[in-house]
């Protein structure tokens, strides 16, 4: 039989939950014989070669570049799962919800520590190439349906493997009090 | 003096002093039932709704029930479970919970609730809707974002004299905490801190005392709220 397929991305986050999916230490021998990665930044892996059983997202969507790969992996990913707190309701970005957009741009770009006096022509990035902000940043599962939620600022190690191995083998996965963290 | 009554949760004979509510009768014979606005001494308020149990087949506040004799209460079917976790679900979408930045994370009874009854996420849409943060009172600042307005400040913190130092504005969808400045700056280190502790959130926060306590010492890192109560009674 062939190994189950993943692919992972990092939309609205920081990699934190990368990092966390690297700390379940020698386990990773055991992943890699375990499954295949597709496009994911662990490979390197730009675009989708073939069709995944599961896709891993870390990180909300704070802007059209997100909705569209979020959307990609939803079409390329068989099972998608939420991992973390930015995936799931936001997280750190989403303090910006709360803030007329506006005024974001201003403080990034005019009135920030480090840009005060040094932008004297006003400049805010506006090319076409660029990404457009949304008006908020949203969880991914606003934008797309997702079939599983691993919460944790960044999920702990053991609940990523938990949650990873169920879903491989069918199992049941284990939710142990002490894994299940919203920080 | 105390008359004592015979009653059952789930099933199980339990024995209290007639008139305590049935959050505490339930307390003193190793049964959990959640609770969020409910503070042990203080006037109910049953405003939350947690702890929905049913009575003789009705749904009621069980902070707000004096127990009496030959009570049947249902705790933990798994319809009132459910119930419990919508409406702690409700509370997370309804204000702005950003746990990971929080400072009353793994101390914060709303989070321990969440991890209580495993909830991986609402089901509901997040609101989103920005909240005023006060902190001009020089000890002690309020993050209406995180209030669940279970109004337990309101209700239990006072001046000597017995004057309110937090009051309720407004009602509905508008009421919000507000804290009385003048009153506040009287306030000794302790009695900030016991604000802060009173606070079931991470509403009410001491100045200068934020991360106090380190990852894996704060209270519900390890143990499930309610534990300690299940654990006190063994059969
Ligand atoms: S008050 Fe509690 S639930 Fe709300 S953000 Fe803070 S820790 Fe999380
Ligand atoms: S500030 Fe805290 S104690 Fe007061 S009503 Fe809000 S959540 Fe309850
Ligand atoms: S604890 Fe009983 S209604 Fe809040």
């Amino acid at each position: 039989m062939s190994k189950p397929i993943v692919a992972t991305t990092s939309l609205a986050g920081c990699f934190g939950c990368h990092m966390s999916l690297l700390d379940i230490d020698e386990r990773i021998l055991d992943l890699i014989e375990l499954v295949e990665f597709n496009k994911s930044p662990v490979d390197d892996i730009k675009e989708f070669t073939k069709m995944c059983d599961i896709g891993i997202i870390e990180g909300g969507c704070c802007n059209s570049e997100n909705v569209h790969v979020l959307k990609d992996f939803r079409k390329n990913c068989k099972i998608l799962v939420s991992l973390g707190e930015c995936a799931i309701m936001g997280g750190l970005p989403a303090m910006r919800n709360n803030i007329p957009i506006e005024e974001c741009l201003q403080e990034a770009y005019l009135n920030g520590p480090s840009t005060k006096g040094h932008n004297p022509d006003g400049i805010m990035p506006n090319d076409e190439e660029l990404p457009i902000l949304l008006n908020k940043v949203y969880p991914c599962h606003e934008v797309v349906k997702i079939d599983y939620y691993l919460p944790g600022c960044p999920p702990r190690a053991d609940l990523i493997w938990n949650a990873l191995v169920a879903l491989v083998t069918g199992d049941e996965m284990k939710l142990p009090y002490e894994v299940v963290k919203f920080d | 003096m105390s008359d004592k009554v015979k009653f059952k949760i789930d099933g199980k004979e339990c024995e209290a002093d007639q008139g305590l509510n049935l959050v505490e009768a339930a307390k003193q014979n190793g049964i959990y039932i959640p609770t969020l606005c409910h503070l042990e001494g203080v006037k109910a308020a049953g405003s939350c709704r947690i702890c929905n149990v049913k009575i003789n087949g009705r749904f009621m506040t069980a902070c707000t029930t004096p127990v009496s004799d030959g009570m049947e209460v249902e705790n933990s079917t798994e319809d009132i479970k459910e119930l419990r976790k919508i409406i702690v679900e409700t509370l997370f979408v309804s204000g702005n919970h950003y746990c990971p930045a929080c400072e009353k994370s793994g101390s914060c009874e709303l989070q321990a609730l969440g991890y209580r009854f495993t909830m991986l996420v609402p089901r509901f849409p997040y609101a989103f809707e920005p909240k005023e943060v006060d902190a001009k009172s020089t000890k002690l600042y309020i993050d209406r974002n995180r209030c669940v307005l279970c109004k337990r400040c309101v209700r239990s913190i006072k001046t000597k004299d017995g004057k309110s130092i937090f009051a309720v504005k407004g009602r509905g969808h508008n009421a919000m905490i507000n804290i009385d400045h003048e009153l506040a700056a009287q306030m000794t280190d302790e009695e900030a801190t016991a604000a802060m502790d009173t606070c079931p959130v991470g509403s009410i926060l001491k100045k200068e005392r934020g991360y106090f306590t380190p990852i894996g010492r704060r209270k519900y890192d390890k143990k499930p709220i309610g534990s300690d109560i299940e654990e006190s009674v063994t059969i």
